[in-house]
């Protein structure tokens, strides 16, 4: 579904601050895989996110989704593909338009945006159907300004949004960090039912251990721009944060930083 | 000058001039892109019809042909902040002084007259005829931003990495947005280029300042709950700018050449007393929460609800 084939990445080429943020990646996801990512600050992670979203070009190697060739696609063009989740709740919403019009242009991907009413009576029903399964009462405020929600609506919000055109592979880039501890597991709670429901090919990076060990099929591990650990169904089930933490410090001699990692 | 004649005189020209505060308020407050184009495309307006009724063209194919002058105007001032990544500000203010020229070859001379001539207002008087266009814009205008593209294009100014996300190409949304903003400022510069009977090379200078003083009065004054209001609120900004200025022309110290000077101040007061005002109230409310929290924290002798 989803092929990374030898994928590199430079910051700052042929400067003092040239930083590798990717190294020779290959990954490759079959459709339904549900892969949790970790790894330390600066490990690569968010910029594989944008390397597959399309918001960044690698410098060498190609990204295929479906078998074909999206290296060249712009971000909007690959949209049709891909949908995502960023960590700032902010940043998947429009906050100064209202809830059913951001619906209604997540509606819209991969479509042709023309000139037709963006909220039709037709899809304000869909939209409240949607909104309800996410069981927090957005269906009762369609007219209500985005901007006007809390962080934990809003992420909720942008999930649904992400997702309910059905893309081929959803991002999810620590999307529960910016929330406090019960509104993240609620939408920890949300994204599984969705993902399972759905059966997306999803990726998510996350900084909580548990929870990577917890959720999805498969688990990688990121350093200095490499997958250094890649632990499939069979071993993950077994998998504890303590082995988790130890295998890293073998394999890339140093401890896992992150300063905001959660054990779980 | 009777005794109300000069409202009703300003009401009209506060309604010809709204069409260029709505171009204004398509850049500025939608895409969030301050477009300096405006001065140039509403002389390119203007002269577009003026030349065009001068040499025999119907009045309203040469409103049309100006209101079309400013679409590609403003469509080059997108491509250049777009496609040639030069800054918003800089892709404006280039655009302007390229009008100027351009403006110059199609006057010819820098003053046209079209005394005389027919205009869209010869046989209808201004002040019939421009409600019904205004509204008529107002509609289109309106069923324009609540399509998807419509939509596309508010989200561009509100969140551009999220529209992006769902497969909008905000490079041509924004080339959009400023060829339509420049269309609706020229369309008004051909208008009052009717209304006045010339068209001059000079007609747009200080626009852009004029249109942002019509779009903060209109906030200021009736608000802007959704796009429909806050659209309305602008053509109404307009026109209480116009009184504005007719009623600062009836002091009897203040000269014609005055006008620049009254309305840069408005904008400058306008621009200066919601921030301050903001400021404020923040505190005052900060304040009022403190003591609220303190007051029910001693009571309890607990912190925070759960």
């Amino acid at each position: 579904m989803l092929q990374l084939n030898h994928v590199a990445k430079l910051f700052n080429p042929a400067t003092p601050d040239e930083k590798i943020a990717l190294f020779d990646i290959q990954l490759h996801m079959k459709p339904g895989d549900f892969v949790t990512v970790i790894g330390s600050n600066g490990a690569g992670k968010s910029t594989l996110m944008n390397i597959i979203s399309g918001v960044m070009k690698p410098d060498t190697g190609n990204v295929r989704i479906d078998n074909e060739d999206v290296s060249h696609l712009p971000e909007y063009r690959r949209s049709q593909w891909i949908g995502r989740v960023f960590q700032d709740p902010m940043a998947g919403t429009a906050p100064r338009m209202t809830i059913e019009e951001n619906l209604a242009m997540a509606y819209a991907r991969g479509k042709q945006r023309g000139l037709s009413l963006g909220v039709k009576a037709s899809k304000r029903i869909l939209f409240r159907e949607h909104l309800s399964r996410l069981g927090i009462g957005l269906e009762q405020r369609l007219h209500a300004k985005v901007g006007m929600l809390s962080g934990g609506e809003r992420q909720a919000l942008s999930l649904l949004m992400a997702t309910f055109t059905n893309p081929q592979i959803l991002l999810l880039d620590e999307h529960t960090a910016a929330l406090d501890p019960a509104r993240a597991e609620l939408i920890t709670r949300l994204t599984e039912s969705i993902v399972r429901e759905m059966n997306l090919t999803t990726l998510m990076v996350t900084h909580n251990m548990e929870q990577a060990i917890r959720l999805g099929n498969r688990l990688i591990m990121m350093d200095g721009g490499r997958i250094i650990l890649d632990i499939d169904e069979e071993r993950k089930k077994d998998l504890t944060v303590e082995r988790l933490l130890g295998e890293f410090e073998q394999i890339s001699g140093h401890k896992l930083s992150d300063d905001r990692l959660v054990l779980g | 000058m009777s005794d109300s004649s000069w409202i009703w005189g300003s009401v009209e020209s506060g309604l010809l001039y709204a069409f260029m505060a709505l171009g204004v308020y398509i850049t500025f407050r939608i895409l969030d892109f301050p477009d300096l184009t405006v001065d140039g495309s509403f002389t390119t307006g203007a002269a577009i019809t003026g030349v065009m009724i001068t040499n025999g063209y119907s009045p309203i194919m040469a409103t049309f042909a100006g209101f079309a002058g400013g679409l590609v105007a403003g469509a080059c001032t997108g491509l250049l902040h777009t496609k040639g990544k030069i800054n918003g500000l800089m892709s404006g203010i280039l655009m302007m002084i390229a009008l100027y020229s351009i403006n110059l070859r199609i006057l010819g001379k820098p003053n046209v007259s079209i005394y005389g001539m027919d205009s869209i207002f010869t046989s209808v008087k201004p002040l019939i005829i421009v409600p019904i266009i205004a509204i008529i814009v107002l509609g289109l205008l309106n069923r324009f931003l609540y399509s998807d593209l419509g939509l596309a294009l508010r989200a561009t100014g509100d969140n551009e990495r999220m529209i992006r996300s769902f497969g909008a190409n905000t490079d041509f949304t924004k080339i959009v947005g400023i060829s339509l903003s420049n269309g609706l400022v020229a369309l008004s510069g051909a208008l009052i280029a009717q209304q006045s009977s010339f068209a001059a090379i000079d007609g747009g200078v200080g626009m852009i300042v004029i249109g942002l003083a019509s779009v903060i009065i209109g906030e200021a004054v009736f608000g802007a709950r959704n796009v429909i209001h806050h659209t309305i609120s602008v053509v109404l900004g307009s026109i209480i700018y116009r009184i504005v200025v007719a009623l600062a022309l009836r002091v009897e110290w203040l000269e014609a050449s005055d006008m620049k000077l009254i309305t840069a101040i408005i904008v400058i007061i306008a621009l200066v007393l919601p921030s301050t005002r903001r400021v404020y109230k923040q505190k005052k409310m900060a304040k009022k929460r403190s003591a609220e929290i303190l007051h029910v924290g001693q009571k309890k002798t607990m912190g925070g609800e759960v």
